[in-house]
């Protein structure tokens, strides 16, 4: 067995361990309501709107698959983020899919490397249509600093065709729904 | 003189040069005949135990030379960067890849992408560049036209096979099932147990390394901000120092406390979002939504005290370009408290939890043996028995005067490489609040002059991944004629691959999640 030089060893008390959990929960409570008023009140407001469209043009669940076609991982982080509890993007009815197959949004980061090129045509022809594909990030727009080289082809629609953009470097999780409800009403 | 250039003295006498364009004169280059590459590389492996931190190419057709081949190879606080001058019309090298094995990666990527050839490799399969480019594409040649697009042609990329009764095979990848980068892992399975993983990288590649020579020195530090988001703080300043080595630019202290300020928060958030994903992992959803809750806490003061979430572009050749106020120290100082306070509870649920502990503990194991072979940094380095901390070691200022204390683990599983997070969130804060308390006062940031011909920069900096090494050249003219990035992840991933063997398939993720490596970082 190895053994540590750092770090806490294990206590064992089990019958503790589900009190915290429970303690931690309702300490923490539901923190998806009480947001900083400027953002609340944006928040509010795109929500309310997306939640609408969602209900009207997609029985109440849009399912997203979303697909790095060459980021440099900055647009991941905020898309991670519209899923934590502060935006917590569920409660509209969005939710995201592990399959293209039960996709109706691609999400999809830029710019697309050559090397990505074929795997995010692949990832189109598997998404069912109707489909929207919406273009995260100034580089999923144009290709952004990476610009268009050997490398990297440019913006995402340069490979697919693109319903929407999102610009934002990256783009902050209020902008990325904003940018997904835009998407959805113009279709 | 520094011990690793004194065995290398002493063994090859009067055949090592010392190169007198290399910055910072802490950092010594010397060159030696490319015959004794290889020999260079067997001595202060076999004599000084030195670690390999980098292994690149370059071509110097615009001085009116062939090719350059460097090592960078690292003991203690020291950096030693070897090099050997290659003839244009033979650029052959002897393979470091039997003395060292990170060089197998380098040494298949300096081929694919520059054309030099590693004599004696055991793998002469491309690397980044995919079997549907033309063979003699070359783009970090500077014959080579990176705004053409190149064509695809015929070809096949070669997996290890594992054969036998009961063998199967699963490819997983690029497009991952998460919100994740693309990548290819092949597994090699017999039921559940791993025989065998191979990764396959370089989905995005982008070009940045040639990029950066169509790029001016000051859009440079925009284009590292974006070679991995994640780490963009100190990828950014590590391109900042390497350029600032060069010129000879002092950096108002102000400065380098506001940017070691930026580090230790981009450590804390990405380390927070790491410990939640990883229980997330392993089916522990509650403490993914809390720690998500807490990064979101921090960024949201990012945007608040600096004007990005990330803190990007806020780094500029030399200087910093924002500055916090009293009511921003105070902001910072209230929202660590709350975030530590909180931060401990939610270890303390981690640490009691049985069923977590089932997972993690002996998980992905990479032994200290494995770990210091394939020359590993950071986080998984210290995770694995190995003491290696840029912030310590080769203290670049401020830290030359904060006292950083380094967790370090042996156990090497997926544990260790949490818990060394965890130690390095509560250390941070400490840091954060020592930094806002002796902040100094002055300037924030001095104007950079431009570097001169045939000058070179280095730099390494402790990102939150591990050591984030730069080397600049300065060409002819005095531009950008090359800028070398090697991200933690171009060793590191190396270390799941070592640390798979034996575990059962549904516990890559687990695995993969603790490494947490840099795709962008490692395609560049």
């Amino acid at each position: 067995m190895i053994c540590e030089v750092v770090g806490a060893g294990f206590k064992p008390a089990p019958k503790k361990t589900m009190l915290r959990i429970l303690h931690q929960i309702f300490r923490t409570g539901i923190v998806t309501e009480p947001l900083p008023p400027e953002e609340a009140a944006e928040i509010s407001v795109v929500g309310t709107k997306l939640e609408e469209a969602i209900r009207r043009r997609f029985r109440r669940s849009l399912t997203i698959r979303q697909v790095d076609a060459g980021s440099c991982n900055g647009c991941e982080l905020e898309i991670h983020a519209i899923n934590n509890p502060i935006y917590n993007c569920e409660r509209f009815g969005i939710h995201f899919t592990a399959s293209p197959r039960f996709a109706d949004m691609l999400l999809v980061t830029g710019p697309v490397s050559r090397n990505m090129e074929i795997a995010l045509k692949r990832t189109y022809n598997a998404t069912p249509p109707p489909k929207l594909v919406v273009a995260v990030g100034d580089c999923g727009y144009n290709g952004g600093i990476f610009g268009e080289t050997y490398a990297s082809l440019g913006g995402i629609d340069k490979v697919i065709p693109v319903d929407g953009y999102i610009p934002g470097c990256p783009p902050t999780p209020v902008s990325l729904l904003n940018g997904i409800l835009k998407a959805i009403g113009d279709k | 003189m520094s011990i690793l250039i004194d065995a290398l003295t002493s063994a090859l006498n009067d055949e090592v040069r010392i190169d007198k364009w290399q910055r910072p004169s802490s950092v010594l280059c010397c060159t030696v005949p490319v015959e004794k590459f290889a020999e260079a590389a067997w001595i202060l492996l076999k004599k000084k135990y030195a670690l390999l931190a980098a292994e690149w190419a370059t071509d110097e057709t615009p001085f009116g030379r062939g090719f350059g081949i460097f090592a960078c190879y690292r003991w203690g606080k020291e950096y030693l960067i070897v090099r050997s001058e290659l003839p244009a019309d033979n650029p052959e090298f002897p393979s470091l890849t039997r003395r060292y094995l990170p060089a197998y990666r380098f040494e298949r990527q300096m081929q694919s992408l520059m054309g030099v050839v590693p004599i004696g490799h055991p793998d002469a399969r491309p690397w980044i560049k995919f079997e549907d480019w033309p063979q003699d594409a070359w783009p970090m040649r500077k014959s080579f036209d990176a705004l053409k697009p190149l064509p695809r042609v015929a070809g096949e990329y070669k997996f290890v096979r594992t054969e036998g009764e009961g063998v199967y095979e699963i490819p997983v990848g690029p497009v991952h099932a998460g919100i994740i980068e693309p990548g290819h892992f092949r597994f090699q399975a017999v039921g559940e147990d791993i025989i065998n993983l191979e990764e396959r990288l370089g989905y995005v590649h982008k070009g940045i390394e040639k990029r950066f020579e169509a790029l001016s020195w000051q859009d440079g530090s925009r284009l590292a901000g974006r070679v991995s988001g994640d780490t963009t703080v100190a990828h950014s300043l590590a391109y900042c120092m390497a350029l600032e080595s060069m010129t000879g630019c002092s950096v108002p202290a102000r400065a380098q406390w506001l940017r070691a300020l930026f580090l230790e928060i981009e450590r804390i958030a990405n380390h927070l979002g790491d410990l939640g994903a990883i229980c997330n992992d392993a089916a522990f959803a509650l403490m993914l939504y809390q720690m998500m809750r807490l990064k979101e806490m921090l960024l949201r003061s990012n945007h608040k005290l600096f004007g990005h979430r990330f803190i990007m572009d806020r780094i500029i050749p030399g200087g910093v370009s924002v500055d916090i106020d009293t009511d921003g120290k105070e902001l910072m100082l209230s929202e660590l408290k709350k975030l530590l306070k909180e931060f401990n509870r939610l270890v303390a649920i981690y640490d009691e939890n049985s069923s977590l502990e089932d997972r993690v503990r002996d998980t992905g194991i990479l032994i200290p043996e494995k770990a210091r072979e394939i020359c590993a940094v950071g986080i998984v380095a210290r995770a694995s028995g190995m003491n290696l901390d840029c912030r310590t070691q080769n203290p670049f200022p401020p830290y030359d005067r904060i006292n950083v204390n380094v967790p370090v683990l042996i156990s090497g599983d997926v544990h260790a490489r949490a818990w060394v997070r965890v130690e390095e969130v509560r250390e941070s804060i400490r840091i954060i609040r020592e930094i806002l308390e002796t902040l100094p006062s002055g300037e924030i940031s001095s104007k950079v002059e431009m570097p001169s011909p045939d000058t070179s920069g280095f730099s390494a900096v402790e990102g939150w991944r591990g050591e984030i090494i730069y080397w600049l050249q300065a060409g002819p003219g005095g531009e950008v004629n090359r800028c070398m990035v090697r991200d933690p992840s171009s060793v590191n991933w190396l270390g799941l691959e070592q640390c798979i063997h034996g575990n059962i398939v549904p516990d890559f993720p687990l695995c993969n999640k603790s490494f947490n490596q840099s795709y962008s970082g490692h395609d560049l």
